[in-house]
Order: structure tokens, then C-alpha cells, then sequence
């Protein structure tokens, strides 16, 4: 049985550009600022793609919730071998303030309206670090979950899932329809290839809104104040070890 | 996302070797090899050749961005995929398309272009190298090609030669490395571009048979300068990748170091210099992808596309070198030392104001196009 894949590729402020702080302090500034796909989003997305070329799937399809732009990210993963995409278009104060629950939502309804096996995702992203939308989406869809995955095997129509754990591997076995999360040792995503580039531009991308899925979007949070790190402080220098020890004492540290 | 794609390779094949590689004058070749898996060996090829059926805008975007990390490898790159596998891919007829493309598409065999000789450069069509027809219709040809990018390491070399009593009695031939009676003579030492072989190819009664001459005899003339032309917008690219570079690490330093108290970008002097820098690379950039795009879109057509090509490429070359010496200044006593690449990305762009078209001959092609009508004076 060939699988259908759902991947999610979320829009991100690029991992290598420094974030600065709005003035009014509502959030960073991202005009004007280089975007790219979620590194572990990627990461999901080669897992996919290596799962077609396998014939473990037949089809992959990517979803990205977020404003026009997140149609960039769906060609990146196009390009890199996924079949096709579909925007769900969210923007505003809704995009602003969309959080997993709402993108879990929009998973599993679209997991089950494209009949989909498999819902490959990054385990978090790397804006907001929330680590909690493949864990909503497998419940809200109650399938199992198999997070951190760092190597996923079929056998006998179930999945085999090598997970980082703290302090070693675990090894899961889950059913399908599963929901999985990519870790950063998972795979190394591959450069887009130019032929694919050219392809990419002509599959086929279906725009929807929340509204089409059923889904509300409607913020559940508000931000009070987004705020810089604390600068850090300088060091002091000691005379010697037992001072260095009397110090860290001093402090807490040992 | 294919210059994203092109710079995520730069970053992670061709940055960790170029340093070393141009301090020993070798040449990547696992990376270039890698530049077949990733589609842009066969840049301008049509897709049902196997090419990646894009054109001057989308080469010029790749050289641009391999560039400013490695020029030698760009450079190699333009020999191989621009001189010798778009021409194939032009003018080449079905079987020598069969024959030839795809190794060299792939990576597995690397090309490159042969025109110049000892005593033809600017004079190109001075060349001495002749093909003489046998009575089995092959080709027997003698003569000797130099400054050759890919040479000492190429397989298949795009040649061209005289097979008529004028100077516009040239042919082209599809040259292997293995063929009878052809050699390749030293590997030069040079300035810049050191990563990217560069040497002589000698032909001594090469036998080579009909099938390899491309398209009729003596009809190369008209192809040989619609390659130049397609060669310059995209090697004005090659330098608009290293001004660029050269730019963005003069600008970092200048918020880094400091002397006197102050950041060194506060003093004007400095200000000039990355300004200056900044608006030449910027109007460089504007008539290059112009002209690169006026090729892919066939809106201009022989001499007045030349003179738009030779435009670009002449602006763009000086750009880069005069860009490279800025920024080596900005950089002071650092700027003089391999600590920064912007030294070897100045020795690499002199050789811009050289190859593809001296300077010279650039204005030489836009003179007799501005001043047509006095040409015969021009002679």
C-alpha cells in the first residue's frame, strides 16, 4: 500500500538573519526581512520526498498557513520534490497571532479531506519554539504520534521510529495513519536541482481559507510586550581558584 | 530560488576549498562534478536535449552567485557550460547532441572551448589553426590554442579552425581528448583565477572525422560571435558575484574596526570608497541582467546585441577590479593578506578586463557600432 503524505512547511524569518525588536515592542520586525523555510520543516519535507522515491508513498503534498508570501515556501518544497501545495491563506492580526492549535486544526482537516497516511512535521519551528503542533494535531485526529523521529522505517504496514530522547534513542513502533515530527538528525535536505526548480513552477499550488476547512482562526492570545534578552554582563577576573570556588558559591552555581 | 539554491552550494562545496585550492592552483572537481546533480552543467540546453532549457538571465544568476564565493570554479564553469556545452546544445546537430551532451550535462566529462591561439587574441580571426578535407571526408588538423580554461582537464573541446583561404573561412570541431595527434601542452601559472586550469591545447595531424565538424564548413563566423556575445553578459555576472563579495566584507569591517575611537565606516574617506563601490556594482548589475535578458527575449539581433553584451561586460569587469582594490584598501594591512578573500577576489577580477573581450576589443565592438558610418576610417 502506497502512502499518502501531508507535510507541513511553515515560513520563517531566516535562521541566519538578527532579529530585532519592533519599536512599540508588538513583535520583531519581518518587513523586508529575508524568509525561508523552517530548517526541521525541511528536514520533514526531504523525509517525504525520500519516502516517494522509495515508493513508499504515491503522492506528497505540503500545506503552509500564512499570508501570500508563504507561497515562496510551498515552491521551495515543490522544487525539492513534493507533488503539490495548498496556502491556506491567513493574514493580519489572525497571522500575527496564529498559534499550533489553530495549525493543528487546519492539519487534520486537511489530513482527512486528502485521505492522507502519514503527516510528516517539523518537530518546532524555529520562530516560536512552540513544539506542539504535531503533538494537537495526532490528538485531535486521535492517531498515534511518534515525535523527534531521527529515523523512520515501514515494516509490515506500521512505522518504525527511532526517537532522540533525553539521554538516548527510543525505539517506537505506530500504526498508520500516524502523525510523525522530524528531528534535526533525520536527514540532510538536498539543494533544490535546476530542472526541479523549472518543474516546481508548474505544479499546482490550491489556495483555501480556514473558513473552507471549518477551521476559526481567531486570535486566543494577546501580546502584552515582546522584549530583547537581557544584554549580557561582563565577567569578573580572580586571583585564584579558591576564590573562583568562594564566588560560584556566592552566586549559587555550585 | 535558484540563486538560493546555487549560494547554499557555494557556501558548502566551494567555500571550505577555495582558499587552499588557489594557493596550490588546483581545481575543485568533486564540487564541479556536483554541479551536474544539480542541474546546471546544461544551463541553456533545451529540455528535450537534457539541459535545464533556461537562458542568459537564469546562467548569469548561477555565475553571480558562485562567484562570490569562487571565481575559479565560476570561471571553469562558463568554459564548460556557456563555450563549449551551449554551443553543442545551439548548433550542434542531433547525433553530435546524442553523442556529447549528456556526459558533459551530467558532470562526467568537463568542456571547454578553443578560439584563441598564440598569435590570435584580440584578433581572433587571425587564427593560423587548420582543418584540411581528406578524401575520406575527414579533417586533418594542425595548429595549437592557448589560454585555454578547462585544458589541462577537460575531455571534450569546441574548436575552431580555418578551412578557407579568408580570415572568415572557419569551421568548428568537436575535439576529444583521446583523439590521434592532439595534446595538451603546459599548465599556466597565473595571477588569478587559480582554481580554474587553465592551459594549451596542440593539434598535429589530428584526424578528425566529419561527423564532429558542427554545422557547414566554413559558417562558424556568425555562431563563434553569437557565443561571444552570450559569454560576456554572463561573465560580467562572474564579476558582478566578486564586487559584490568584495563589497559586503568591506562594508562588515568598516562597522567592525575601529581606529582613532571611531568605527572606520564613520570616517568619509571610507564612506566614498563603499558608496562609490556600492552604486557602480548596483548599475553594473542593471545593464547585465538587461542585456541578459534582451538575449533570452531575441529583442536585439546582431551587431546592436553585441554592442549591449560588450557594454555589460566591459563596465562590469573594470567594476569588479576597481571594487576589489577599494575594498583591500578599506581593509588596509588586512585587505594585503589572505586573512580576507577580497585579495584573491581582486586578482581574480583583473582577469575579466582580459578574457572573453580585452577591454580594448570591447570598445573596438561598440566604436564600430556607434560609428558606423564612417567604418572604413575605423580599419
Amino acid at each position: 500500500m502506497a502512502l499518502r503524505v501531508l507535510v507541513g512547511c511553515k515560513r520563517v524569518i531566516d535562521y541566519a538573519v538578527r532579529i530585532r525588536v519592533k519599536p512599540d515592542k508588538t513583535g520583531v520586525v519581518t518587513d523586508g526581512i529575508k524568509h525561508s523555510m523552517n530548517p526541521f520543516d525541511e528536514i520533514a519535507v526531504e523525509e517525504a520526498v525520500r519516502m516517494k522515491e522509495k515508493k513508499i508513498a504515491s503522492e506528497v503534498i505540503a500545506v503552509s498557513c500564512g499570508p501570500m508570501q508563504s507561497q515562496e515556501t510551498l515552491r521551495t518544497a515543490l522544487a525539492m520534490g513534493v507533488d503539490r501545495g495548498i496556502h491556506v491563506d491567513v493574514s493580519g492580526k489572525d497571522y500575527e497571532l496564529l498559534q499550533p492549535i489553530h495549525v493543528s486544526k487546519i492539519l487534520a482537516k486537511i489530513a482527512q479531506e486528502e485521505k492522507c497516511d502519514i503527516i510528516l512535521l517539523g518537530k518546532q519551528a524555529i520562530d516560536d519554539d512552540s513544539n506542539q503542533t504535531a503533538q494537537m494535531t495526532a490528538s485531535l485526529l486521535n492517531w498515534p504520534q511518534a515525535t523527534y523521529a531521527s529515523k523512520i522505517e515501514k515494516t509490515n504496514g506500521e512505522l518504525q521510529v527511532l526517537r532522540e530522547i533525553d539521554g538516548g534513542l527510543e525505539t517506537v513502533r505506530v500504526k498508520i495513519p500516524a502523525v510523525i515530527s522530524a528531528d534535526l538528525r533525520l536527514n540532510e535536505p538536498r539543494y533544490a536541482t535546476l530542472p526541479n526548480i523549472m518543474k516546481a513552477k508548474k505544479k499546482p499550488i490550491k489556495k483555501v481559507t480556514p473558513g473552507d476547512l471549518g477551521v476559526e482562526t481567531d486570535p486566543r492570545i494577546e501580546i502584552l510586550s515582546v522584549e530583547d534578552p537581557p544584554e549580557r554582563q561582563a565577567g569578573i577576573k580572580v586571583e585564584d581558584v579558591d576564590t573562583l570556588i568562594a564566588k560560584l558559591k556566592e552566586v549559587g552555581r555550585i | 530560488m535558484l540563486a538560493e539554491s546555487v549560494k547554499s552550494f557555494a557556501k558548502e562545496q566551494l567555500a571550505p576549498k577555495i582558499e587552499h585550492l588557489d594557493e596550490i592552483e588546483g581545481f575543485n572537481d568533486a564540487a564541479f562534478r556536483k554541479l551536474g546533480d544539480l542541474g546546471l552543467l546544461g544551463i541553456t540546453v533545451a529540455e528535450e536535449d537534457g539541459g535545464a532549457g533556461m537562458g542568459a538571465v537564469a546562467a548569469t544568476i548561477a555565475m553571480e552567485e558562485m562567484a562570490a564565493v569562487d571565481a575559479s570554479t565560476t570561471l571553469s564553469y562558463l568554459a564548460h557550460s556557456i563555450l563549449c556545452v551551449n554551443q553543442i546544445g545551439r548548433n550542434g546537430s542531433k547525433e553530435q547532441k546524442q553523442k556529447y551532451l549528456p556526459k558533459l550535462i551530467s558532470g562526467e566529462h568537463i568542456g571547454g572551448m578553443g578560439m584563441s591561439e598564440p598569435g590570435a587574441g584580440s584578433d581572433a580571426l587571425g587564427m593560423l589553426t587548420r582543418a584540411e578535407k581528406q578524401a575520406n571526408g575527414a579533417y586533418k588538423i594542425n595548429g595549437s590554442k592557448t589560454w585555454i580554461t578547462n585544458g589541462p582537464n577537460g575531455d571534450i573541446f569546441y574548436c575552431y579552425a580555418k578551412t578557407g583561404p579568408t580570415k572568415k573561412d572557419l569551421s568548428t570541431f568537436i575535439i576529444e581528448k583521446d583523439m590521434v595527434g592532439f595534446s595538451k601542452g603546459k599548465k599556466f601559472k597565473k595571477m588569478g583565477m587559480r582554481a580554474s586550469p587553465t592551459g594549451e591545447l596542440w593539434f598535429t595531424d589530428v584526424m578528425v572525422p566529419e561527423a564532429n565538424r558542427v554545422g557547414e564548413e566554413n559558417s562558424s563566423v556568425k555562431s563563434m560571435m553569437r557565443n561571444l556575445d552570450i559569454e560576456r553578459i554572463t561573465i560580467a555576472g562572474l564579476s558582478l558575484g566578486i564586487a559584490r563579495n568584495c563589497i559586503e566584507v568591506a562594508t562588515q569591517y568598516s562597522k567592525e574596526r575601529k581606529q582613532f575611537g571611531k568605527h572606520i565606516g564613520a570616517f568619509q574617506q571610507v564612506q566614498e570608497r563603499l558608496t562609490e563601490a556600492a552604486a557602480w556594482y548596483e548599475a553594473c548589475r542593471a545593464i547585465t541582467y538587461q542585456a541578459a535578458k534582451t538575449w533570452d527575449l531575441g529583442l536585439m539581433q546582431g551587431k546592436e546585441a553585441s554592442m549591449m553584451a560588450a557594454k555589460a561586460k566591459l563596465q562590469a569587469a573594470q567594476m569588479a577590479t576597481q571594487v576589489g582594490l577599494d575594498a583591500i584598501q578599506i581593509l588596509g594591512g588586512y585587505g594585503y593578506t589572505r586573512e580576507f578573500p577580497v585579495e584573491r577576489q581582486m586578482r581574480d577580477a583583473k582577469l575579466i578586463e582580459i578574457g572573453a573581450g580585452t577591454n580594448e576589443v570591447l570598445r573596438l565592438v561598440i566604436a564600430r557600432q556607434m560609428l558606423g558610418e564612417i567604418a572604413d576610417e575605423l580599419k
